[in-house]
């Protein structure tokens, strides 16, 4: 395997039903359903989605959501505050665990 | 890609004719034929019905270059309806009850016989669409149609494609989305896209890219919001429309290497409900010279009406243009992906 990741594998993903079609069928259904407009808009679902994307660094997911926020009315500024959510939530996290650091800091220290 | 100020057809680009469009857009051979999907929908080959709408264009010129455009228009296009053929027009609508003529271009405005044919139009009483693409009405010598085309209560459909100038100018050419807004509020001011005026403003959106548009309804909020919050302006209806693969559209498909998935794209999605509905059901286009044919696609791949049906407006019969069979090639996917698309927005 010459690399982990090729673009011709993202259609392959229905495959995944496979093995177990029954637990396939209820993962479909409702992944449908959760991007459907609700309470939000399917734009705001797709650039979301977009930002966990990045956030848990899928290339396939990355790929796309791209497509797909474009194709429900988002454009290029949309989406990179989408990245910069995921990314100041990633800066944010391991800030925070800072105070963790500090906690075991002061107890160690005088 | 680089902002245009010409056509195609002025630099002698081989996609600006209509032949080498078809030689790309018809070989590709792993993608079923349009009308075999079409069968999907039950109801045999493609035939038109009631005609609703005489799509009439008035000329190839225009003050623009979208860089999507299917007409390949620009500043230097030449050609023009003339008032014959318009007159030939009228007669068609005095023999028929034909209650819609949509009149597009082109900027249709740049006719100088515009303001004669929409008179003309109307004196039949029938009802006028101006595909208008807004910053025309901005340029000298055109500031008075805004208050000309209130008078006679013209419908008036414009691109813009999205709701803010990035995307739009992107598309369009630079400063058109500022001058698009001023158009707007020119418009709003004489009571276009305003409740209760009896005065219609639609927007078009169409995608500024490889993908297929958003739904209609919830980019119609965000439009509405956006551009009221922001711009203060109001209009009616968005229609989203799907980029057709010909003319200036394919172009960029091939040049950035997306054309394959979007043809992909395109068949993956056909709708058998959009497809029930394509417009070339109920219209006819009317080419600048008087030529026939299904739709203003169809036009600007040279495919005149066929099949029995008459192939110019000196021939016009209407027994033989109700119900004829279309003519189709593998653009027609474009009207019937996801949720289908026509000069009048998504069919689904
Ligand atoms: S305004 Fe319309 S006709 Fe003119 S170049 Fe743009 S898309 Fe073509
Ligand atoms: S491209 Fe023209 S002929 Fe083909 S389906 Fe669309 S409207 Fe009909």
């Amino acid at each position: 395997m010459e690399t982990y990741y090729k673009p011709e594998d993202l259609p392959k993903f229905s495959k995944m039903s496979e093995g177990s079609p029954e637990l396939w069928k209820k993962f479909s259904d409702w992944y449908g359903a959760v991007f459907q407009a609700g309470a939000l808009s399917e734009r705001e679902k797709a650039l979301i989605a977009l930002a966990v994307a990045h956030a848990v660094q899928c290339p396939y997911c990355i790929d796309a959501y791209t497509q797909e926020s474009l194709s429900k009315g988002a454009d290029l500024e949309q989406m990179t505050e989408a990245v910069h959510v995921a990314s100041a939530i990633r800066g944010g996290a391991s800030m925070v665990h800072g105070v963790q650091m500090k906690n075991v800091n002061s107890k160690l220290t005088m | 890609m680089e902002v245009r100020h010409k056509s195609m057809k002025a630099f002698g680009e081989s996609l600006a004719n209509a032949n080498e469009q078809l030689k790309i857009i018809n070989n590709e051979s792993n993608l079923p034929h349009f009308d075999e999907k079409y069968e999907l929908v039950g109801e045999g080959e493609l035939h038109a019905s009631n005609i609703e709408i005489m799509q009439v264009n008035v000329g190839k010129m225009c003050n623009q270059v979208c860089k999507h455009c299917h007409v390949d228009a620009g500043p230097d296009r030449k050609e023009i309806m003339t008032k014959e053929t318009m007159q030939i027009c009228i007669d068609i609508l005095k023999q028929t009850d034909i209650p819609t003529v949509d009149l597009t271009g082109g900027a249709p405005e740049l006719n100088p016989n515009f303001k004669w044919f929409v008179d003309e139009i109307k004196k039949l009483d029938r009802h006028v669409i101006v595909r208008s693409n807004l910053t025309i009405l901005k340029e000298s010598g055109f500031q008075d149609l805004p208050k000309f085309m209130a008078n006679h209560k013209c419908e008036i459909v414009s691109s813009l494609p999205f709701y803010k100038k990035t995307f739009t100018d992107k598309q369009r050419g630079d400063g058109v989305f500022d001058k698009s807004i001023s158009a707007i509020k020119n418009l709003n001011e004489l009571g276009f896209g305003k409740e209760g005026s009896g005065l219609i403003l639609n927007f078009v959106y169409n995608p500024v890219g490889a993908f297929l548009p958003p739904s209609q309804e919830g980019l119609e909020n965000d439009y509405k919001r956006e551009l009221f919050n922001t711009h203060g302006v109001v209009f009616n209806n968005l229609y989203t429309i799907t980029n057709m693969p010909i003319s200036r559209f394919l172009d960029y498909l091939v040049q950035s290497g997306n054309y394959e998935s979007y043809m992909q794209k395109l068949v993956d999605s056909f709708n058998p409900s959009a497809a029930t509905n394509v417009m070339c059901k109920f219209t006819i286009s009317v080419g600048w010279d008087g030529q026939l044919f299904d739709c203003d696609f169809n036009q600007m791949l040279e495919m005149n009406m066929d099949h029995g049906a008459p192939d110019h407006i000196k021939d016009f019969d209407m027994k033989k243009i109700e119900n004829r069979r279309i003519v189709t090639a593998q653009h027609c996917y474009g009207c019937t992906a996801g949720a289908g698309s026509s000069c009048g927005g998504a069919t689904a």
